[in-house]
C-alpha cells in the first residue's frame, strides 16, 4: 500500500508545496543553512537552473550552475531539503530545453540566456 | 531476543537533524498477538509465539483456528517464535494480549531485520558469486566472457571439489541484515522507519529483532 508511504513522506510535502515555481533556465538565488558548530549562518548560492528532476516527488532536485573565478560551479538541491532556507527567483529565462546540458561548455557571451518579458 | 514482525512497505528517505538525507525503509510493523507463552517447566525453554497479519478463516486449517482461539484471536498470516524475552517484557508477553512496536523499539535503537531476499532464478558465478569472469572479450576469445573458468586439477584429485562455488538458483533465501537504526516510529499508523535497506520484495514478511 502506498498510503502508507505517503504517511512517512508527508512531512517533507509542505516543503515541496512551499517552493516557488521555478524552471530551467531561471536565475535564482538559494539561500542555504550551513551549520558550524552550533552557530547557524546562511550562505547564498546564485546562478542558473540547468535542470530539475523528478518533477512531483519528494526526491525531487534542481541544480543551479554559477561561473565563480572562471570555474564552473554546479549545486545540486533535494527540493524538500530542510537546509534550504528560501530559494528567489530574480530572472525569468526564455529557453527551448527543459536541461540545459549544454550550458557546461559555454562561456561569456555564448551562456547568455535571453529573459522572457 | 525480543522482537516484533512486520510487513514491508516501501523505502522512501528521510532528513535527519543535521538536514542530512538518509535512505530508509517503512515497515508496517505490528500489532503482534501472543498466541503462545513457552516456559522452562513445559516446554523446556522460554519462548515467546507471536502472530501477524490477518488470514480468512476459511484458508486455515482447524489445527490454527484452534489454537489461535486460546489466544482469543482470529486466524494469522505469520506466527513466529521469539526465544528469551528478558524479564522487563513480563507485563506484555500474556496468552492474547497485543505487543505494538513502541513497546519493543524506540527511536535510535538498533535491529537487526530478517526477510526472504527476492528470487532471482538461476544464476551465473559472475552475479552469483562475484567471479570475475575470464579475461578479454577479443585475443581469440569466444562466447567465455562469464564462465567460471578452471575447476580444479587434473591428475592429482581429478573431479571437482565439493562445495564449489558454481551457477544456480539464487536468491529467495532467509537473509538477516543486522545493526539498522530505527529513525522514527509512528505509533498511531504502527509503523517503523530504519535506516537502510531490508530484504526482500514490498509486503513480505520482516522479523525485526533487538
Amino acid at each position: 500500500m502506498a498510503d502508507l508511504i505517503k504517511v512517512v513522506e508527508q512531512e517533507y510535502t509542505a516543503a515541496r508545496e512551499k517552493m516557488p515555481d521555478f524552471k530551467a533556465g531561471d536565475t535564482v538565488n538559494v539561500h542555504v543553512k550551513i551549520k558550524e558548530g552550533n552557530k547557524e549562518r546562511i550562505q547564498q548560492f546564485q546562478g542558473v537552473v540547468i535542470q530539475r528532476r523528478g518533477y512531483g516527488t519528494n526526491g525531487e532536485t534542481f541544480t543551479v550552475r554559477k561561473v565563480s573565478n572562471g570555474v564552473g560551479v554546479e549545486r545540486i538541491f533535494p527540493i524538500t531539503s530542510p537546509s534550504i532556507d528560501k530559494v528567489e527567483i530574480l530572472k525569468d529565462g526564455k529557453v527551448r530545453r527543459a536541461k540545459l546540458y549544454y550550458m557546461k561548455g559555454r562561456q561569456g557571451k555564448s551562456a547568455r540566456i535571453k529573459e522572457k518579458i | 531476543m525480543p522482537g516484533i514482525i512486520g510487513r514491508k512497505v516501501g523505502m522512501t528517505s528521510v532528513y535527519g537533524p543535521e538536514g542530512e538525507n538518509i535512505a530508509c525503509t517503512v515497515i508496517e510493523a505490528g500489532p503482534c498477538v501472543v498466541t503462545q507463552v513457552k516456559n522452562v517447566e513445559t516446554d523446556g525453554y522460554r519462548a515467546v509465539q507471536l502472530s501477524f497479519g490477518e488470514k480468512k478463516e476459511k484458508n486455515s486449517t482447524r489445527a490454527h483456528i484452534g489454537h489461535v482461539k486460546k489466544a482469543n484471536t482470529t486466524p494469522k498470516r505469520d506466527i513466529i517464535e521469539f526465544r528469551d524475552f528478558r524479564k522487563e517484557y513480563d507485563g506484555l508477553i500474556e496468552l492474547g494480549k497485543e505487543v505494538r512496536v513502541q513497546d519493543v523499539f524506540k527511536e535510535g535503537d538498533f535491529l537487526d531485520a530478517v526477510g526472504t531476499s527476492k528470487g532471482k532464478g538461476f544464476q551465473g558465478v559472475v552475479k552469483r558469486h562475484g567471479f570475475s569472469g575470464v579475461g578479454e572479450a577479443t585475443h581469440g576469445q569466444h562466447n567465455r566472457l562469464r564462465a567460471p573458468g578452471s575447476m580444479g586439477n587434473a591428475s592429482f584429485a581429478s573431479r571437482v571439489p565439493k562445495g564449489k562455488r558454481l551457477a544456480g538458483r539464487m536468491g529467495n533465501d532467509r537473509v538477516k541484515v543486522t545493526n539498522l537504526q530505527v529513525v522514527k516510529i509512528m505509533a498511531d499508523q504502527n509503523l517503523i522507519v530504519v535506516s537502510g535497506s531490508v530484504p526482500g520484495a514490498k509486503n513480505s514478511t520482516i522479523i525485526l529483532q533487538k
